[in-house]
C-alpha cells in the first residue's frame, strides 16, 4: 500500500521560471521481498515572460512479498497512478506556484494541492520561499468494501538560499506537517505475547493515534571547486509527536568529463528511534492505548550509496529542440532494523534474528529542453 | 504550526534589519552558480521519485529541500 503526495519539486533557487522540458523517466524499486516499478513523464512549457506550467504523469506497479506480508498477509499486486498539474508565475523578483495531485491506488486515493512563494532580495544574493500544502486522502481496505476512513494533512515550509562567496550557497528549509484521520494502516497487526498458544504469540490490529504533527529542518550547502566540480552537503534533524527522533546526513560529490558527461556519486545516511507506541512484541494483548509493528516506526539506521551518470548528446536539428540528455542513477541501499525481528528466520518469540535488508534502485530518464 | 509562526517572524525582523546590506558578491562574481554541476537533483522528475523512496521506507518527513506535502504511505 503506497500512496504519496508526490507534488512536482518546487523551486528553491532563485526566482526565474524554469525551462522547458519533457523528461521520460523508468524507475525501479527491489529489495525487502518488494519490487516497484513504473515510469514517470513530465513536460514543462512556458508561456510568454511570466507563466509556466508542468504536467506529470507517474506509475507504481508494485509486487509485494515483504516481510509484513510474509508474516501476517499473503503477496500481492497492485497499480497505482498519480498526475500532478502545476503552474508557476513570475511577477518582478517573486514567484508564484500553485500544484496540484491525485494519486489512485485500490485502496488509497490522495489529494493534495499546494501554493509555494520565493522572492529574491538583497541584490538577489538571498531567496526566501513559504509553502503551504493541503491534503486530503481516503483509506479502504479491499477485505471489507464498507471500509472508507479519511485522512487530513496541512503543510507549512519556510526556507532561505543564500549565496555566501562566489563559491558557497547555502540553504535553510524548516518544514511542519501535521495528519489528523485514519493514520493506521487496515491491514496491519500487532504482535502479541501469548504462552497458550504454539507459537506463543498472536496478532491484534494496531491502534495508532489519529493526529500526528512533525517538525523537521534541514541546513544545505553547495559549494564550487576549483577545477569545475561540486560538492552538495546536506543535514536534516527530524521530531515528531509519535516520539520518532531522526537524522539524515548527505555528501555528494558532481563532477564533469568534457562538455559532454557529467558524473556524479552520493552517500546518504539515516537513522531514528522508534515511536513511542512502537514494539516487536508486545506483553499481551490490549497492554497499551496504542499499539504499532510497522518496521518504518522501528528503531532503524539505513545507508544508500549512489552513482549517476548524465549524457549531453550531440545537437540534431529536430523539432525544436535545443538540447538532450540520457541519465542513469543507480542506488542501493542497507537497511538494518535493531527492534524489528524477522519472524519467518524462526527462533522463539522475541528472541529471533534482527530483520535487515538491502534494496536496489534504479532510475533511467531521457531528458529534452526546447 | 507554533513553530512555523514563531520561524516567520524571527525571519521578518531579520530581514527587516537587513534591508541595508550591499551584496558582497557581485552579479558578476556568481558565473559558478549558473554551471550545471552547482546543482544538486537539478532533474524535478528524478528528484522526486527518490524522495518517494525516502519517505517510503523511513518515518521521517519533511525539509527535503524539494517539496512538500507529505505521505500517505501505512
Amino acid at each position: 500500500m503506497l500512496a504519496l503526495a508526490l507534488a512536482l519539486p518546487a523551486p528553491a533557487r532563485a526566482a526565474v521560471l524554469p525551462d522547458d522540458r519533457a523528461d521520460a523517466l523508468y524507475h525501479r524499486y527491489e529489495g525487502g521481498g518488494v519490487t516497484v516499478d513504473g515510469p514517470s513523464l513530465l513536460v514543462r512549457k512556458k508561456f510568454g515572460e511570466k507563466f509556466s506550467v508542468a504536467a506529470n504523469y507517474y506509475v507504481d506497479m508494485v509486487s509485494s512479498a515483504s516481510i509484513d506480508v510474509v508474516t501476517q498477509a499473503s503477496p500481492y499486486k497492485e497499480t497505482r497512478r498519480q498526475a500532478s498539474l502545476a503552474a508557476d508565475m513570475l511577477n518582478g523578483k517573486t514567484q508564484y506556484s500553485l500544484a496540484y495531485t491525485n494519486s489512485e491506488e485500490d485502496d488509497y486515493t490522495a489529494n493534495t494541492a499546494s501554493f509555494d512563494l520565493s522572492q529574491d532580495m538583497f541584490g538577489d544574493l538571498t531567496t526566501v520561499s513559504l509553502g503551504f500544502s493541503r491534503a486530503w486522502d481516503e483509506v479502504r481496505n479491499n477485505t471489507d468494501p464498507a471500509f472508507k476512513e479519511p485522512v487530513d494533512r496541512w503543510s507549512y515550509r519556510l526556507g532561505v538560499a543564500q549565496i555566501l562567496t562566489p563559491e558557497l550557497m547555502m540553504g535553510l528549509t524548516f518544514e511542519t506537517i501535521t495528519d489528523e484521520g485514519y493514520l493506521n494502516n487496515p491491514y496491519r497487526s500487532a504482535r502479541y505475547r501469548d504462552p497458550d498458544d504454539t507459537t506463543s504469540y498472536l496478532w491484534e490490529p494496531e491502534i495508532y493515534p489519529h493526529t500526528r504533527t512533525s517538525n523537521a529542518v534541514s541546513v544545505t550547502a553547495d559549494y564550487y571547486l576549483w577545477y569545475r566540480a561540486a560538492l552538495h552537503g546536506m543535514y536534516r534533524y527530524y521530531t515528531d509527536t509519535w516520539g520518532v527522533g531522526a537524522n539524515t546526513a548527505r555528501l555528494g560529490y558532481t563532477h564533469p568529463i568534457g562538455e559532454r558527461w557529467i558524473l556524479e556519486a552520493d552517500y546518504r545516511w539515516y537513522d531514528q528511534s522508534a515511536a513511542d507506541f512502537y514494539s516487536d512484541l508486545f506483553p499481551y494483548e490490549d497492554s497499551q492505548n496504542f499499539v504499532g509493528r510497522d518496521k518504518e516506526l522501528s528503531t532503524f539506521q539505513s545507508q544508500m550509496v549512489t552513482v549517476g551518470a548524465t549524457w549531453r548528446l550531440p545537437p540534431f536539428e529536430w523539432g525544436g529542440i535545443e538540447r538532450s540528455t540520457v541519465n542513469i542513477f543507480y542506488d542501493h541501499a542497507l537497511y538494518d532494523y535493531a527492534d524489528f525481528r524477522d519472524i519467518p528466520k524462526g527462533g522463539a518469540a522475541g528472541t529471533e534474528p534482527l530483520y535487515h535488508f538491502g534494496a536496489d534502485v534504479l532510475r533511467v530518464f531521457f531528458s529534452i529542453w526546447f | 504550526m507554533r513553530y512555523a509562526r514563531c520561524s516567520l517572524l524571527v525571519l521578518l525582523a531579520c530581514l527587516a534589519g537587513c534591508s541595508g546590506v550591499e551584496p558582497w558578491v557581485k552579479p558578476y562574481e556568481r558565473q559558478n552558480f549558473a554551471d550545471l554541476v552547482m546543482i544538486a537533483d537539478r532533474d524535478p522528475v528524478s528528484l522526486a521519485y527518490i524522495e518517494h523512496v525516502y519517505e517510503a521506507r523511513e518515518g521521517a518527513r519533511g525539509a527535503l529541500g524539494g517539496h512538500g506535502g507529505g505521505c500517505g504511505c501505512n
